[in-house]
Formats: structure tokens, C-alpha cells, sequence
């Protein structure tokens, strides 16, 4: 059985619509998190320059929890904290919420390692000119790692085009969810051909966009 | 000026003690050109870095103008370090900021309104010859630029103490000299208090004006560099000091020279005024004698001279041995031996 495009068109486009929603949405507030969170790391970090054995221990723990689970058992496993939050695990505010946790603490690992390839000379160079940790974080870590940042919040923008999809499965409505109900549950190749096109030009979109701004950035 | 009073310094790695600093004590006069040689190991770069308290002592204090600097708060530290411009052997470069932007930052910490930065910045990319480069990148300059970009940036803020942390050696020869002619700029025109380590003993030689030398973490030796050269007293001294003087024919032209039946070998060493003299010549005229120099050179050390001359005397044995005699009241002779060390 196979749908009726001119009907089934606007629908397309609310769930592309709901898709780049999700994935905006958790990149903006993941990004927020997951930054606060990678600079803790990496300044708690021995004999870095807010140096906390406590902070950085229990970070890196909570992390190396999270990250291995697989995002569709997180999703379900952590529903009734979804609901208390949001009010519903249904719809696309709904999926924000777990790929947000998911997306900050990747991030974080993200943020984290383009930190430690800064050369801890040039941290040394800015302590010696007397400024301060915070101003450090501002001034050095942030401008210095920021090209490699722009990358690695690329790949990870890639990786939430994936998630959006998997959170459609589960009810979060968007492409994955038009996928799932149309291609696979009722066999329409059209749909699910669709659907996959969008989704690659979506990635490759993210991807240039990513690349753009860390050429810019880094001047190559 | 800088005084490191019995200063030690431990790092705990896992449960080994490793005494990086052990009980030192110096002091740099205002002025001074003040070099620290030792072989990779030996402490230098961490008693550099007890200067700004990058590392902190275990022990002992570190006095600024007689201000304990270890007792200061950390926000009162910030406030030192403005006082103690550093460069670095990786030049350490913001590679997010132009050339200018490097300069302008430490002055942005001081809180230096934006137009007396820019003033500042053009100032300083004058002096160090880079007034063309402001908008450049790190990246786009090669290492002795780099270097001159590190030094304008650690005088921005008009400091009282430049530390160079072995600042040359990255550098090939040419620019070497050339940094460290800048350097000697930088302490003559505005009377700042150079503390520099190095491996390399030429930079001693070409710049510093007092030496210490580390072994161990310890300072083994210490003083004026004429002095330090010309009456070294510890033998690590003398192989810092053979790696740019060679003071003798090599083993096997010493082996020649006694196999072809070459008389003794003695060394006249000549410091300062007594260089000018024509000693040697004057006083075997005068015994009958005739000399043979067999090895030698002068050099300027600190604007002085110091020649060193192998020599054998030719003549009658005692009129030789009234000359040596004569010879050493005027300046210093002694046989050389069969190897010396």
C-alpha cells in the first residue's frame, strides 16, 4: 500500500522540520552542558590549573557510565525521569530531553580531548603573565581549542541526526518516526528512499556547515 | 634583587622522591645578565620556574626586591608575575592571536586602556624588528621571529625581571646571536634583570654577565663569568667551558708532538690588561730564549680579554727556567701534563 504524495508531502516536511528541531535543540543545550562539563575536566585535571581530585573523579565516573549504554536502552530506561521533567515521553520535546543528556556528556569527552592537545606550554605562558584560572579558561583554553571544537561538535550534530532518528522510533515523532511507521511497518520503499536521502543531505549539510567554520577558524 | 635563600624543591612521583632543587642559594643582582648552565636533569628549569612560583618551593624562600614571594596571596602573585616577564625554548604563542594579539594580552591582563595597548604593541614590535608582522599568525613566522614575538611579549608590561627558559635553544645558530643580541638590548636599554638557563655554554660566554653552574640540583660552582672561564674549580665547570674553548691540542697531536721530540709544553694564561702586554716575547729576549706557539687563542670574555697559549721554550735549561720564572709574576704558566682534566 502506498501513500499519496501530494497528501503525503507536508508531512515530509514537519517531520525534516521536527528532526532539525531535535537536533538544534540538544546540540544548543548539550553544547552548553557538555563545554561546563569537558573545561571542568580538563582544568580539575592533575596538575592542571583548578586542580580537584573529587570533581574530576566523579565526572569522569558519571561519563564513563553513560557513555557505553546504548542510546535507544537510555532512552527507555530513563522515561520516567523524561516524564517528570517535560510532563510526556511523547513528541519531539520529549526526545530532547535524554539526547541532551546523551549529547552533553559525549561532548564533554569531545570538549575534554581537544583540551589536552592544547600545548600545557602556552597554559604555563598565560599563568606566568598572571592570569587568573578563569581567565584562562576564557582567554586560552577556549580561543586555542576552538577550531578542533567546531569538528568535534560537527561529528557529534552527525551522531544526533542518528539519535533524532531512533527517538522517532520510540514516539519522538520526526523522519525516523515516518520511516519506521511508513517504510518498514507498511513496506512503502518510497517512503523509507525518502526519508534516507533526507537524512544524508542533512548530514552532509551539518558537515560542510562544520567544516566551513573550523577553515575559518583555524585559517586553513 | 632575586634571592634564593636555601631554596629545595621535592616532586613525588608515586612514592619516589626526586629532590629537583637541593638547598640553593643565589642572588641576581639588578642588572645582571645572570646565566644558569647545567646538563639536561640538573634542576635549572625548575629553579627558573621558583622565580614566578610556576612550581613552589618545599623549602626555603625566593625574595623580589626583598619581597617574599611565597607569602603572597594568589591574587597579589598575579600581580608579581606582571613584574617578571618569561620566555620559553617553544615560544608558547597563542596561536588563536596575531602577532599583535600575542603582545596585546598580557597587557589586556594588566587592564592597560585599549589605545595605550595598541601604542604599546606598535612600540614593542618596533623594537623587536616586527613592525610588519602585527597581523601575521605564530604559524606564519619562523622560530627566531617567534622568539622576538615571545620577547616583546613579556616586556609589554614593563617588567623589572625577564626569565628565558633555555630561549635559544630551538633556534640554528644565526638567530641564536641574534636573540640573544636582542636580549642584551633589552637588559642595556631598559636596565632589565636577565635570568636565563641554557645547556649551551656559548650563551654564557656571549651574554651573561654572572654564572651558576647546576649539577644534581645543586649549584656547584657560581660567580662572574670572567672568572667562572678563566679559574674554573669543578670538573663539570671545565667540560661546559672545553665545549666552547678547546685549551688544548687534541690527545693525539700532543702524542705527535712528544714522539717528534717537542720539548715541555707550558700554559700561559693571560686575563684582562696583561693580554695587551707583550709578555712573552719581552721576557724571553731578554733570558736568550726563543718560544714556539704550539696552541692558543684570545677571547672576549664580558669585555675582557683572556688569551691561553701552549708554548715550548727553546735555549739553554736554565736561562728556560729563569724566563718560566720571570713569566710567572707577570701572569700565570704551569707545565702542561701528560693529560689534564
Amino acid at each position: 500500500m502506498n501513500v499519496d504524495w501530494t497528501s503525503f508531502w507536508p508531512r515530509i516536511v514537519e517531520a525534516t522540520g521536527q528532526t532539525i528541531t531535535m537536533v538544534i535543540a540538544t546540540l544548543i543545550f548539550g553544547s552548553i552542558l557538555g563545554i561546563i562539563m569537558g573545561l571542568l575536566l580538563f582544568v580539575t585535571r592533575q596538575n592542571n590549573i583548578l586542580e580537584n581530585k573529587f570533581v574530576f573523579n566523579l565526572l569522569n565516573l558519571i561519563i564513563n557510565i553513560i557513555r557505553p549504554v546504548p542510546f535507544i536502552i537510555f532512552l527507555v530506561a530513563i522515561s520516567q525521569l523524561t516524564r517528570l521533567v517535560v510532563g510526556t515521553t511523547i513528541g519531539t520535546a520529549a526526545a530532547i530531553f535524554p539526547m541532551t543528556i546523551v549529547a552533553s556528556f559525549t561532548i564533554a569527552r569531545v570538549v575534554e580531548n581537544n583540551l589536552v592537545s592544547i600545548d600545557p606550554g602556552v597554559i604555563e605562558a598565560a599563568q606566568a603573565m598572571g592570569a587568573s584560572p578563569m581567565r584562562i579558561i576564557f582567554t586560552v583554553l577556549i580561543p586555542e581549542a576552538l577550531g578542533p571544537l567546531v569538528l568535534g561538535l560537527t561529528f557529534v550534530t552527525v551522531t544526533l541526526i542518528d539519535f533524532s532518528a531512533v527517538a522517532g522510533t520510540v514516539g519522538g515523532g520526526g523522519l525516523g518516526h515516518i520511516a519506521m511507521t511508513y517504510g518498514y511497518q507498511r513496506f512503502d520503499a518510497s517512503v523509507m528512499i525518502v526519508t534516507v536521502l533526507i537524512l544524508i543531505v542533512l548530514v552532509q549539510l551539518a558537515q560542510w556547515l562544520g567544516n566551513t567554520v573550523s577553515r575559518k577558524i583555524m585559517r586553513r | 634583587m632575586i634571592e634564593f635563600k636555601q631554596v629545595s624543591k621535592t616532586f613525588r612521583l608515586g612514592k619516589r622522591e626526586v629532590h629537583a632543587v637541593k638547598d640553593v642559594s643565589l642572588t641576581v643582582e639588578q642588572g645582571d645578565i645572570y646565566g644558569i648552565i647545567g646538563f639536561s636533569g640538573a634542576g635549572k628549569s625548575t629553579l627558573l620556574r621558583l622565580v614566578n612560583l610556576l612550581e613552589r618551593p618545599s623549602e626555603g624562600s625566593i625574595e623580589i626586591q626583598g619581597v617574599n614571594v611565597t607569602s603572597l596571596s594568589a591574587k597579589e602573585l598575579r600581580k608579581q608575575r606582571r613584574n617578571i616577564g618569561m620566555i620559553f625554548q617553544n615560544f608558547n604563542l597563542f596561536n588563536s592571536r596575531t602577532v599583535a594579539g600575542n603582545i596585546a594580552y598580557p597587557l589586556k591582563l594588566a587592564g592597560t586602556p585599549r589605545h595605550e595597548i595598541n601604542k604599546r604593541v606598535e612600540e614593542l614590535l618596533r623594537f623587536v624588528g616586527l613592525a610588519d608582522k602585527a597581523k601575521d599568525y605564530p604559524d606564519q613566522l619562523s622560530g627566531g621571529q617567534k622568539q622576538r614575538v615571545g620577547i616583546a611579549r613579556a616586556l609589554a608590561t614593563n617588567p623589572d625581571i625577564l626569565i628565558c627558559d633555555e630561549a635559544t635553544s630551538a633556534l640554528d645558530p644565526d638567530t641564536t646571536a641574534d636573540v640573544l643580541r636582542l636580549l642584551k638590548q633589552v637588559n642595556r636599554e631598559f636596565g632589565i634583570t636577565i635570568l636565563l638557563i641554557t645547556h649551551e655554554m656559548e650563551v654564557i660566554q656571549s651574554v651573561c654577565t654572572k654564572v651558576a653552574v647546576m649539577e644534581n640540583g645543586e649549584v656547584i660552582e657560581s660567580g662572574g663569568v670572567f672568572e667562572v672561564f678563566t679559574d674554573p674549580q669543578h670538573g663539570t665547570t671545565r667540560r661546559f667551558i672545553r665545549s666552547v674553548q678547546q685549551d688544548l691540542p687534541s690527545p693525539n697531536v700532543l702524542a705527535e708532538w712528544r714522539e717528534s721530540g717537542g720539548g715541555k709544553l707550558y700554559r700561559l694564561q693571560f686575563k684582562g690588561p696583561v693580554a695587551n702586554e707583550p709578555v712573552l716575547s719581552t721576557v724571553t729576549a731578554k733570558h736568550g730564549i726563543t718560544f714556539n706557539i704550539v696552541y692558543g687563542s684570545v677571547r672576549e670574555l664580558e669585555e675582557r680579554l683572556f688569551g691561553n697559549l701552549i708554548v715550548s721554550f727553546l735555549g739553554a735549561p736554565a736561562a728556560v727556567q729563569n724566563a718560566i720564572k720571570e713569566i710567572a709574576t707577570l701572569t700565570d704558566i704551569g707545565e702542561v701534563q701528560e693529560i689534564e682534566r
